[in-house]
């Protein structure tokens, strides 16, 4: 079989302290994103369980799947869970969910709890979209924009480069690192026309860490000028699939100037994660909590 | 909230900015745009917002460097039809 | 009286040889990844071909995406002068022009002696030009060539959500899958397209008669999409793809003369 390049490593994770039979609410969060999809179980608003998985060509039974996943030997079942809120591009697509919301709502909420309230400004590099949130210190938005109009600056132009050049996805950012002196950015935000200039450096003789560095360079200019439009603080976090590609973190904060903040979770589940806190939210107004 | 509805191309920055804060839902935007870029509805972003609010489309969202084109000649610059349309003045484009 | 004039596009440097004003050799080719060595090439092509040695030549211009890099030539003229002047030679009655080339789509507005009064353009994305289409006929595992007679024979218009070719790719993959027939994709690839180069032209307001050139105005499929969307006629040169070389080839008559 064909190696298929732009393949990304799968997760799950369990928590090993918390009991979800002492839970007073138990609530879940399904993200049903283009490429990946993730669900996140929380037990009185406390990360009891996740998992990370691939989108498959159905999203509702994509949303079982990474569901089913998550609770796997958890020993809970989803009958047990008081509310789920979809999320993400298949949002309305999740059988079992009380309710959909946008995946910027979500996103900002969950961001607020990995990177804690001081985190303001939030830019997640999505399968096929680019987001550029700022959120207050509860985690409510006051400022976004969404790109999924254009493949520059998503995973998906970073999977046509990792196609391009026979490079498994999740060794890009280091490879990027690999020339002697950083190249001058690819000159097309475009990924297609990025793609024949690419194929121009190689046929002249450049090695394909040189023009990934190009293009991981490129990239990581564009999130920044996205950025330049919604408010830029110093407490930023980078959420999503690329936050796991070194070559376009580093060089993200190389231009900004600034570091992001560390993530103690897998980066992608922030949107199921922020689904998950106002499912849990949604049921506190409903027992009038709140 | 400062909703920016659009996107960044090759090409350019193609965004209206709606605030959130100053829309009060009226609708006088729907009317006014003569491409139906605008609708009124559930705060999406916001889900413990109660009123309505004015946003883009979907179907708009990905392409309003076309749906906003005749609006936006390339000589002899006039006013947008949805920008004058809202007394609280909350919308604004970015190109 | 021999001149040239040469276009360096993005995917084919075009070239062809007035004599008198008349056309007398033309060529078309593929840019590749050299365009220097590629004009070089269509130069000595349409020299051949017209019996003639570069030293024949009164003036040579240059326009296009890679006009800086036509090394021979005296002079330079660009992409939208070079239309408006050789779409009033061909249909002196149109009023607006529009070009859609591999990486950019222009629509050009002019007045009766040929003068540029306005212009829009799009480029630095795929969605707008020329390779989209090229992008889709891949996806579809099809010959761009077959995309115009195929499209006509759709049924109905399916809409299509993605602009960027990038994600197209993908919805026309879904679209196979969902028992879309390659006609009627087809077709929404043609619409898709035609929509937004129409949005373009209504930019500058468009005035009759509009013509049609570049490589993309050999798509009957995309001609026939783009007519229902303006909901006028196309005026379309028997070589549509040459319009830019002619243009630039008459500059070359101008300063020729001008001395």
């Amino acid at each position: 079989m064909e190696k298929e390049y732009w393949r990304w490593p799968e997760s799950k994770w369990m928590s090993p302290d918390i009991d979800w039979k002492t839970g007073d609410i138990i609530s879940a969060g399904v993200d049903v994103g283009s490429v990946s999809s993730q669900a996140v179980v929380l037990v009185d608003g406390k990360l009891f369980c996740y998992s990370n998985f691939r989108t498959g060509s159905d999203s509702p039974e994509s949303a079982q799947k990474v569901m089913d996943k998550a609770l796997e030997e958890t020993g809970l079942a989803l009958e047990k869970i008081h509310f789920t809120v979809g999320t993400g591009y298949g949002r309305v697509n999740v059988p079992f969910a009380n309710r959909a919301l946008t995946e910027i709502a979500c996103h900002s909420r969950g961001a607020n709890f990995m990177y804690g309230p001081q985190v303001r400004t939030i830019l997640d590099m999505g399968g096929q979209d680019c987001k550029a949130i700022h959120c207050d210190e509860r985690g409510k938005v006051t400022n976004f924009l969404m790109n999924d109009k254009c493949a520059a600056g998503t995973g998906r132009g970073m999977e046509v480069f990792a196609d391009l050049l026979s490079i498994p996805i999740e060794e890009m950012g280091q490879l990027s690192f690999k020339v002697e002196k950083e190249p001058e950015p690819v000159s097309s935000t475009c990924v297609i026309f990025a793609k024949s200039e690419a194929v121009g450096l190689l046929r002249k003789g450049w090695p394909k860490e040189k023009v990934l560095a190009a293009y991981s360079s490129a990239m990581a200019h564009r999130v920044v000028e996205l950025l330049g439009r919604i408010k830029m603080e110093k407490d930023f976090a980078i959420t999503g699939g690329i936050a796991k590609n070194e070559g376009i973190v580093k060089r993200i904060e190389s231009e900004l100037k600034i570091e992001a903040l560390k993530p103690q979770y897998d980066t992608q589940i922030a949107g199921a994660l922020g689904a998950a806190l106002f499912a849990k939210a949604l049921v506190e107004k409903e027992r009038g909590l709140r | 909230m400062l909703a920016h509805y659009g996107y960044k191309d090759g090409s350019g920055d193609y965004f209206i900015v709606i605030d959130t804060d100053k829309c009060d839902g009226c609708g006088e935007c729907v009317t006014a745009c003569p491409y139906g870029v605008f609708e009124v509805g559930e705060e999406e972003n916001d889900p413990f917002r109660e009123e309505p609010v004015a946003k883009v489309t979907e179907l708009h969202r990905k392409k309003i460097k076309y749906s906003c084109a005749p609006c936006k000649p390339t000589s002899g610059k006039k006013p947008l039809p949805c920008v004058q349309a809202c007394r609280p003045d909350a919308i604004s484009h970015s190109w | 009286m021999n001149v040239a004039g040469i276009d360096c596009g993005a995917k084919n440097v075009k070239a062809l040889i007035l004599e008198e004003g008349k056309i007398i050799a033309k060529s078309s080719v593929f840019s590749g990844f050299d365009q220097k060595a590629a004009a070089k090439e269509a130069l000595d092509l349409v020299l051949k071909d017209a019996g003639l040695k570069k030293e024949d030549l009164s003036h040579i211009t240059a326009t296009g995406a890679g006009k800086e890099e036509v090394s021979f030539s005296q002079g330079t003229i660009t992409e939208v002068g070079a239309n408006a002047k050789a779409i009033n030679f061909l249909f002196p009655s149109a009023r607006t022009v529009i070009d859609i080339g591999a990486e950019e789509g222009r629509a050009i507005k002019i007045s009766e002696k040929g003068k540029v009064v306005d212009f829009a353009i799009n480029e630095k994305c795929a969605a707008g030009a020329g390779t989209f289409t090229e992008t889709m006929a891949r996806a579809l595992e099809i010959k761009l060539e077959e995309m115009g007679a195929l499209s006509l024979k759709s049924q109905k218009a399916v809409p299509m959500n993605a602009q960027c070719a990038v994600f197209a790719e993908s919805e026309v993959v879904s679209l196979i899958h969902t028992k879309h027939t390659k006609e009627d994709i087809v077709r929404a690839v043609h619409d898709a397209i035609a929509d937004r180069i129409a949005s373009m032209a209504r930019k500058i307001g468009i005035e009759k008669d509009v013509a049609l050139v570049g490589g993309v105005a050999r798509n009957i499929g995309f001609v026939d999409s783009l007519k229902r969307d303006l909901e006028l006629d196309l005026l379309i040169p028997e070589d549509p793809e040459f319009s830019c070389a002619l243009g630039a080839a008459y500059a070359a008559v101008e300063k020729a003369k001008g001395g």
